[in-house]
Formats: C-alpha cells, structure tokens, sequence
C-alpha cells in the first residue's frame, strides 16, 4: 500500500504516458473480443433482412424473437440437445473417474513400479496410433455407432491426469498418508477419505476441460455414429449453419432450399442457445480456474 | 535383498495397483493396441478382413505417399498452417499477460482478463460459423472493412490465400486469454522486491518489464514452447475440416484432413495408416529435437 502511494507522488510523465499507452490497449483488446460476440447476440434478436443487408453494427435493430421461437420448434436441436447433455454427464464422469484412478496411485511415492507406469502413460502424449488404427480398433469392439464410441475411446486425457497427479503431489501432505497408514487404513480408504475430499479445486477445474470439450464435440460423433438420432448438439449446429460448406453435408438433397432458409433465419438465435449452457458453466467454478491452470504449467 | 524389498512394497500395496488397473487397461487398449495396429501401414489390409491382418507390403505405402503428386503440397500446408500459429499464436498471450500486469487498477485488469476467456467456450463449429458469416461479401464485417479502405467485397473463406489468417487470427481471437493464464500466475508469483529494487535505481516500467518481469517468466515460456513445437503436426482438425470448401482446398488441405478423407470417407486404411505414422513420426522427432536444443541452450528439459 505504501509502495503505492509513493508511485502515485512520484509519477513521471514517462510513466504517465505509459499508463495511458496501456490502458488503451486494454480497452482495445476487450473490444476486439466482445464485439463478434455481441454482434451475433444483437442479431439473433434482429429482423433477418435488416441483419441480411448488414443494417445491424451493435445494436438489434426491428427487435423479434422469432428465430428464437423457430430453434425451439427444431425437432432435431431438442434431440441434439438432449444427446449433448447425455454424452457430456456420462463421459465427463467417466473421465473424471478413471482420471483420478490413475493420477492418485501415481501420485503415490509407495507404488510399485511408479515410475515405469508413468512413461508408459507420458508417453502417449507424444506418439499414438492415429486416427485410422483406432477407428479400426472401435469398429471392431463394436462400439461404433453407440453412445460408448463417444464416451469411451477419449475417456482420459494424459495432460489433465499429469496436472490432477502434480495437484495431489504438492497438495495432500505425506505425513496424513503416513498417519492413516499407522491407523491400519488401506490405500483404498485413504483415496475416498484423504484424497478426494481435500481435492475440490482441481475436481472442478477436470470437470470444466473435460466438460467443455465433450459440449463442443463434434469429431467422434462425425466418425463413429450413423444414427441421426444419436447426433450430438455440434453435428445438428454443423448441418444447420454450414450447410453447403463442406461436401459431405446433405445426405438427401431434398429441402435443400428450405435448409438454406431456415439456416439463414436461426444462424444466430442457434450460437447463441448452444453456446449459453457451456458459458454458464465458466462462473461456477472460476475461483478455481487460475489454480487449476497454474498447476498445469508448474507440471509443464 | 532389493528383490525383497520390492516384494514388501508389492505385499502392502497391492491394493493401488488395484485402483490402477482399470485406466492402465483402458491404455493399453485404447492407446498401445491402436500403436500395434499401426502395422496396417506395412501390409495390405482391406476392408472386411480380421483386426490387423493382411499381407506385409513394406514401405509400398508410405513410398506412395511421398512419390504421389499432392505429398508436398500437402506437407507445406501442415506446416506453414502450424508454424504461422505458433509463431503468431505464441507470443501473442506472453505479450497480453505482460500488458495485463502492467494495469493498475484492479478491477479493470480482472474485467479484461474475464472478458478475454470467454471465446475459450466456443465450439470449432461455432468459431467457423462466426468466421462465415463476418466473411460474408454483403453483411460481414470484414468486408465492412474493407470497403471502408476502398477494397472490393469478398468471400474471405472462399479464397485460398486468407485461409491461414483466417485460421490463425481466430485461433489468437479464441485462445489468448485461455493461454495466458498460465503467464499471469507466473507473472503475479515473482517477488515485489525485485521491481522496488529496480525503482530505486530509477528504471522505467519498460525497462522493469524487459529486465525483470521477461526473465523471471522465462522457464514457463521455455516449457510451454517446448510442448507446442512437439504438437507442431497436431494442429487441429476440428476447425481446418468445417473451413474447408471446394475452393479454398489449396491451402487448407492438411495432412490429418486428407487422413480421413482417403481413410475413412475411401476406406484405403493402409495408405492412410501410413499417413499418420509419418505425421507422427515427424512430430515425435520435433519434440525430440526442441527438448535437446532447450536442454543445451537453457538447462530446461521435459525429461
């Protein structure tokens, strides 16, 4: 506090210019980043022929909600929806599961054979398969097509396991671990016991990169399912605002020009409904954002 | 003697190689099968025929992949599509972090950095989407602009060579604020005392910002550029795929992308088995090469 009234009696014009320079930027760099976004927010609400002829800069302009009505009629986003909420409850917790079966007994200094088993994993990171071998290797599991192809073959993340391994390493004290032992509990015991309940911050932030991935998904679902009514939120969003992109689009070029239509009417209002979910989710567990990310650069 | 001690180790923890088994299974079947199934390169393996099986072929494919006509192209657009985002995409969060820092009042510098993670949420689909429609020749934005300094209206994702900025400044757009967290933790860690020191010898904040505040954040920049060099040929997919269109394909035709196009749109798994293990392979020897070159420079190794 001191320091800094002191700065403030001594502050030269150098400095003064300096903080101005700065100040800008940063107002700047903030613009940059909210302008498209409200942009989509304002002509989601917008008349589509005003936001057609690029009549809307800021502000929505004939204000409906219209487009917003017409998503919600959009048989295909409910099924969507609700597919994306399936897929991201179950695999988000089939991740986090298998995440800490791992991180915690390689956090472990008494597990035999530690060291060997985490190249075997570190390794991973750095070389794989690809995509062909492991496409091949689903198929003939026979996971293709089910909700499994999903949830299954990205179950852990080798770089989020290392950052949730770091955090029980530098974060839960030898000596609990030593006491508990003394006391006759098991490993087992002390996982449920000690571990978790100690490891709130960085359960949350796993939850968030694993969460957010699975919400905006759309590459294993391309790959492994068929059934239109397996299709997650990112495939329907896909089909509805790219369409006529990409090739592979349109299997029945029938309603091709009613697609285009509507695409054209709700390319907003379905940003905006898709993406609210998983920015929702950014205010619940922020407080542990930064600690979570910290961890994972110390791990490098 | 050692052999005993690792029999007791073994005898009183049996029970966390217990909790380990099912992840190492899972990495064994969904990361070191995949691998073996790499084999698929070496031999012609046809759709319909058992897991891994088929006659050896050698090198047949992968000689074809580089003989073919595409094979260079190809690899120039992986390249500089990768090099251009790491030589932009890079910096640009170092440099947003130091400017964070450098923003007295608090509640402005929490604002802008809050501000900035949001896009971190958005989907490839929604990004591409976004792009297309500020692309777009009548309502877009872009071409507001650039109407505005007297250029023609123009379809930016229909044209080949703003494909990589397009590519490259949404990424930087999306993902700064995301990476330069790891920055800010760094930067907020070092030692007031250094900076109060550097006041009484009359440095500007500048110089604070060059001869403190860089170097004392210099091993996370060293670490962090290490891993993104090794994922060099591992640029995203997801995005490259939905910018695609028939007529930007000159530039945005990328390895991966071309993998599932002959892989599993063809079905010519052995080709483009081969594909990716020598996209692969390159990556792996990069991240060798940029760990042993870190180590000789700087003493910071990931191994």
């Amino acid at each position: 506090m001191k320091v800094k009234n002191n700065n403030k009696i001594k502050l030269s014009f150098e400095d003064k210019i300096f903080n101005i320079v700065i100040n800008i930027l940063g107002v700047a760099l903030m613009v940059i980043v909210l302008y498209p976004l409200i942009f989509v927010v304002s002509a989601s609400f917008s008349d589509p022929d005003l936001v057609q002829k690029g009549e809307v800069f800021l502000l929505p302009k004939g204000i409906t909600t219209r487009a917003y009505e017409l998503v919600f009629e959009n048989k295909d986003i409910w099924i969507g929806y609700k597919n994306t909420i399936i897929y991201t409850v179950l695999g988000t917790f089939i991740n986090i599961t298998l995440t800490i079966l791992a991180a915690y007994p390689l956090s472990r200094k008494n597990m035999p054979f530690r060291k060997v088993f985490t190249l075997i994993i570190i390794f991973t990171m750095y070389f794989n398969g690809g995509l062909v071998p492991t496409y091949l290797l689903v198929k003939n599991l026979h996971l293709d097509n089910t909700i499994w192809a999903i949830v299954i073959p990205g179950a852990i993340t080798t770089y989020n396991l290392l950052v949730a391994k770091t955090f029980f390493e530098n974060s839960i004290p030898e000596e609990m671990y030593e006491s508990a032992m003394l006391d006759g509990c098991s490993n087992f015991r002390m996982m449920i016991n000690i571990t978790i309940p100690l490891s709130g911050a960085i359960i949350a932030v796993l939850v968030l990169y694993y969460g957010v991935a699975h919400w905006n998904s759309y590459y294993s679902a391309m790959i492994y399912l068929r059934d239109p009514d397996l299709n997650p939120l990112q495939i329907v969003l896909r089909d509805i605002l790219l369409v006529g992109n990409t090739e592979q689009m349109g299997s029945n070029s029938v309603g091709m020009e009613d697609k285009v239509k509507m695409a054209e009417a709700i390319k907003y209002s379905v940003i905006v409904v898709s993406s609210v979910p998983v920015l929702l989710l950014y205010p619940i567990v922020q407080k542990y954002f930064t600690k979570g990310v910290m961890i994972g650069a110390v791990k490098g | 003697m050692k052999k005993n001690a690792l029999l007791k180790k073994l005898q009183k923890n049996y029970d966390l190689l217990l909790i380990f088994a099912l992840p190492l299974a899972w990495y064994i079947i969904f990361m070191y099968v995949p691998m073996y199934g790499l084999q698929i390169a070496f031999k012609d393996y046809t759709p319909g025929m058992s897991i891994w099986a088929g006659d050896w072929v050698g090198f047949k494919y992968l000689n074809q992949f580089f003989d073919s006509y595409y094979f260079k192209d190809l690899l120039l657009n992986t390249i500089l599509l990768s090099l251009g985002t790491i030589l932009i995409g890079f910096p640009i969060p170092i440099i947003f972090a130091l400017l964070l820092n450098e923003i007295r009042n608090k509640k402005f510098q929490k604002l802008i950095q809050n501000v900035t993670y949001i896009p971190y949420f958005l989907s490839a689909v929604v990004i591409v989407s976004m792009l297309s429609i500020f692309s777009d020749p009548q309502s877009g934005i872009f071409n507001m602009i650039r109407q505005f300094f007297g250029l023609e209206a123009i379809d930016l994702l229909s044209k080949p060579e703003y494909f990589r900025s397009l590519y490259i400044f949404s990424d930087v757009w999306q993902f700064m604020g995301f990476n330069a967290v790891i920055y800010i933790a760094a930067l907020s860690a070092i030692d007031p005392s250094l900076y109060e020191a550097a006041d009484i010898d009359g440095a500007t904040r500048l110089q604070k910002i060059i001869h403190i505040s860089l170097p004392e954040i210099k091993s996370t920049i060293l670490i962090l550029f290490i891993l993104r060099i090794g994922s060099t040929m591992t640029i995203g997919f997801e995005k490259v795929y939905l910018m695609q269109n028939p007529v930007n394909l000159e530039t945005s035709e990328i390895i991966s992308t071309f993998i599932y196009k002959y892989g599993l749109i063809k079905g010519q798994y052995s080709y483009s088995a081969a594909m990716g293990l020598f996209n692969n392979a390159i990556n792996f020897v990069l991240l060798v090469v940029a760990n042993t070159l870190s180590k000789k420079l700087t003493k910071h190794s990931l191994w």
